[in-house]
C-alpha cells in the first residue's frame, strides 16, 4: 500500500481488516515526511513521538472493538497550525505565538481523537491565515509539490501541499476568504468549506469570526465527506454553531445527479479569468452534463463588490480579534519598553509581520469615527445584498459552478509586493464566506506548467450533500474515462 | 483619497502599532491604493438595505449554567512572558 497515494477510507479499512497496523501506517507516513519535507516544507511541527505513541493506543482500542463505527479509525491527520492542540505548539505561523502552547483542544481535535484519528503534525499557513500564498509565514514558505518554484496557495497552503505532496493523507484547514478552496485548487486536491455554523470554531484562533470556518482537505470527495461527518455538528462551546445539521453519508453522496440544475454565473467568466482555467471549466460542464445535470447561465450582478466588502469586514474583525496580543497573557513580549503603552506597541510591532500589520491598519481605518458608515456599515449592507442575490439564484438552480481562482498558482515571490493584486485573486471565493454558504474545490485539469486547476461548486446553506454528491459524480466519471 | 500623516498616526495608535518612517511611507501608499479600490463599494445602492451582521439567524442561544472543569492558574501562567507571585506582570500603569 502506497501511503502517498492511498485514500483515508482505504487506509482505515486496511487497518481495521488487519492488513497493517496503525503504527505501520504512521511510521510509513513519517518516513515520507522525512524524505519530502526538506523540499516542500509543509509543516511547522511534526509530532513524531506523540503520533507513534498514540498509534499504539488506537491499535489496542481497535483490537478491543472500539471505533467500530468510525470509518477513519487509525488515520493520521495533519492540522493547520491555527487550530488549538492541547500542550502542542500552535503558532498561527507568527512570531507572536511562536512558543504558544494551548491549554485545551479545539472541538474538532477532540472529535477526531474520539473517532480514532491520529494528529500527525501542524501545518504551515500565512501568518494568522492572512494571505493567499503561505509566503507570509514566520516559519518560511511552503512550496507547491506540483512545481516547487510556485506557491501552494493559502492560507491553508501547508495542509493542501501536504495532501498533494504525499506528506499527509488528509488534513484540516480553515477558510475565511478562500483559504481551503484556493490552495486545494493550486495543489490539485479536494477542499471543502462547510456552511458557516456547520463545524464548531471552538479552539480555532480567530481571524474574522463571522467568516472563519474549519473544513477538510483530502485526496478524494469521499474522504472529505467522511471527515466532515466526524467534525460537524452542534457544539455548545460555539454559540454560532448550528443546532440541527445533518452531515451527509457516503451512501447519500453516491446518488445520481440526474436532473440537478447547475448555474453558471456570467460574472465569474468575464475579464481577468485566464484562458486555461476557462477551458478547464468548460470541460467540467461537459462532464456534469454527461452525469445528467442541466446547466444554465445565471446572473450574480453584485459579485464585483465581494472583494471590497470582504477586505473591509475581514480587516475590521481582525483588528478587534488581534488586539488580544499585547505581550501580557501569552505570546511574545518585546524586551525594551518604558511604560505599559510602549510595551503593547513594541510587542505588536515586532511580533506581527507586514501583511498582518497592513490588515490591522486597514481594519482600524474602516472602523474609525468618520469612516465607519462609509466603509464598515456599507460592507455589511453589501453582504446583505449579496446574500439576497444568492438566495434568488438558488430559486432557479440547485448549485452554482465557478472557477476557484482566476489563474493557476503564481511563482514564489510574485505576489508579496502587490497586495491589491493578491486580494483580487480572491474574487471567486470571498462571496461564499460573506454569505456563509458551503463550497468545494475539486481538481479538474493542469496547465502547461503542470500546475493544477480546480472548479468550485457552491450550494445552498447546509446543502453539503448536494455539493459532495455532484463533486463525487464528477470525480467518478472522470476516473472511469481514464481507465 | 489622500492619506495624511495625521491619519497614519491616528490609525497606528488605534491599532497599537509603532511604525518606522519607511513603514509610514509604505502604509500611506498601500492604504491609498487599497482604499481607492475598496471605495467602489460606494457605488452600490444600499438605500433601505439593513446592515447584516449575523449570517446564521440564531437568537438567544442558551445553555445550562453548570460548573465544569476549568483551567487552573498555574497552567495559565505558563504561557505568560513575565509573571510574579502568581500574577501577570506589566510596567507600572498608575502613579502613586
Amino acid at each position: 500500500m502506497d501511503i502517498t497515494k492511498v485514500s483515508a477510507l482505504q487506509l482505515s479499512k486496511a487497518i481495521r481488516s488487519k492488513e497493517l497496523t496503525v503504527k505501520e501506517a504512521v511510521l510509513a507516513q513519517l518516513n515520507e515526511i522525512r524524505k519530502r519535507e526538506p523540499l516542500y516544507h509543509c509543516y511547522i511541527s511534526i509530532l513524531e513521538e506523540q503520533a507513534i505513541k498514540r498509534a499504539d493506543e488506537v491499535q489496542k482500542k481497535i483490537e478491543q472493538g472500539e471505533y467500530s463505527n468510525s470509518l477513519l479509525a487509525g488515520v493520521p491527520v495533519a492540522i493547520k497550525d491555527n487550530i488549538c492542540t492541547k500542550g502542542i505548539k500552535t503558532t498561527c505561523a507568527s512570531h507572536m505565538l511562536s512558543e504558544f502552547c494551548p491549554l485545551y483542544d479545539a472541538e474538532v481535535i477532540t472529535r477526531l481523537e474520539a473517532a480514532g484519528c491520529i494528529i500527525l503534525g501542524k501545518t504551515n499557513l500565512d501568518e494568522f491565515a492572512m494571505g493567499s500564498t503561505t509566503e507570509t509565514s514566520y516559519f518560511g514558505v511552503t512550496k507547491n509539490p506540483n512545481h516547487i518554484n510556485y506557491v501552494p496557495g493559502g492560507s491553508s497552503g501547508g495542509s493542501a501541499a501536504a495532501v498533494a505532496g504525499g506528506e499527509a493523507i488528509i488534513a484540516l484547514g480553515s477558510d475565511t476568504g478562500g483559504s481551503i478552496r484556493q490552495p486545494s485548487s493550486f495543489c490539485g486536491v479536494v477542499g471543502l468549506k462547510p456552511t458557516y455554523g456547520m463545524v464548531s470554531r471552538y479552539g480555532l484562533i480567530a481571524y474574522a469570526s463571522s467568516l472563519d470556518q474549519i473544513g477538510p482537505i483530502g485526496r478524494t470527495v469521499e474522504d472529505c465527506t467522511a471527515i466532515l461527518q466526524i467534525i460537524a455538528g452542534k457544539d455548545e462551546k460555539d454559540s454560532t454553531c448550528a443546532v440541527n445539521t445533518v452531515s451527509p453519508s457516503l451512501k447519500a453522496i453516491r446518488q445520481s445527479i440526474q436532473g440537478k440544475r447547475i448555474g453558471l454565473p456570467v460574472e465569474y467568466f468575464e475579464e481577468g479569468l485566464s484562458k486555461e482555467v476557462r477551458i478547464a471549466i468548460l470541460k467540467v460542464i461537459e462532464v456534469l452534463k454527461e452525469c445528467g445535470a442541466n446547466i444554465e447561465e445565471i446572473k450574480l450582478n453584485t459579485s464585483i463588490y465581494g472583494v471590497p466588502a470582504y477586505y473591509i469586514l475581514a480587516c475590521a474583525e481582525a483588528s478587534s480579534n488581534l488586539s488580544r496580543y499585547d505581550g501580557v497573557k501569552y505570546g511574545f513580549r518585546a524586551s525594551k519598553y518604558e511604560d505599559l503603552s510602549e510595551l503593547y506597541k513594541e510587542t505588536r510591532s515586532l511580533g506581527f509581520g507586514t501583511e498582518v500589520k497592513r490588515r490591522l491598519l486597514i481594519g482600524s481605518f474602516v472602523l474609525s469615527s468618520g469612516y465607519y458608515d462609509a466603509y464598515y456599515n456599507k460592507a455589511l449592507k453589501a453582504k446583505n445584498i449579496l446574500r439576497e442575490e444568492f438566495h434568488l439564484a438558488f430559486e432557479k438552480v440547485d448549485l452554482i459552478l465557478t472557477p476557484v481562482a482566476p489563474t493557476t498558482a503564481p511563482k514564489l515571490g510574485e505576489s508579496l509586493f502587490d497586495p491589491l493584486k493578491m486580494y483580487l485573486g480572491d474574487s471567486y471565493t470571498v462571496p461564499v464566506n460573506l454569505t456563509g454558504l458551503p463550497a468545494i474545490s475539486v481538481p479538474c485539469a493542469k496547465d502547461k506548467n503542470n500546475l493544477p486547476i480546480g472548479f468550485q461548486l457552491i450550494g445552498k446553506p447546509f446543502a453539503e450533500q448536494e455539493i459532495l454528491q455532484t463533486a463525487y459524480q464528477y470525480e467518478r466519471t472522470v476516473q472511469k474515462g481514464e481507465k | 483619497m489622500e492619506i495624511t500623516p495625521e491619519t497614519i498616526e491616528y490609525i497606528s495608535t488605534l491599532a497599537n502599532l509603532k511604525l518606522k518612517e519607511e513603514e509610514k511611507v509604505q502604509t500611506k501608499k498601500d492604504l491609498e491604493q487599497i482604499l481607492e479600490y475598496i471605495g467602489i463599494i460606494q457605488e452600490l445602492d444600499t438605500k433601505s438595505i439593513e446592515p447584516l451582521t449575523h449570517i446564521v439567524q440564531q437568537k438567544n442561544v442558551f445553555r445550562e449554567d453548570e460548573v465544569k472543569e476549568s483551567i487552573n492558574r498555574e497552567q495559565i501562567l505558563k504561557n505568560a512572558p513575565v509573571i510574579k507571585e502568581g500574577c501577570f506582570t506589566v510596567p507600572k500603569a498608575v502613579d502613586a
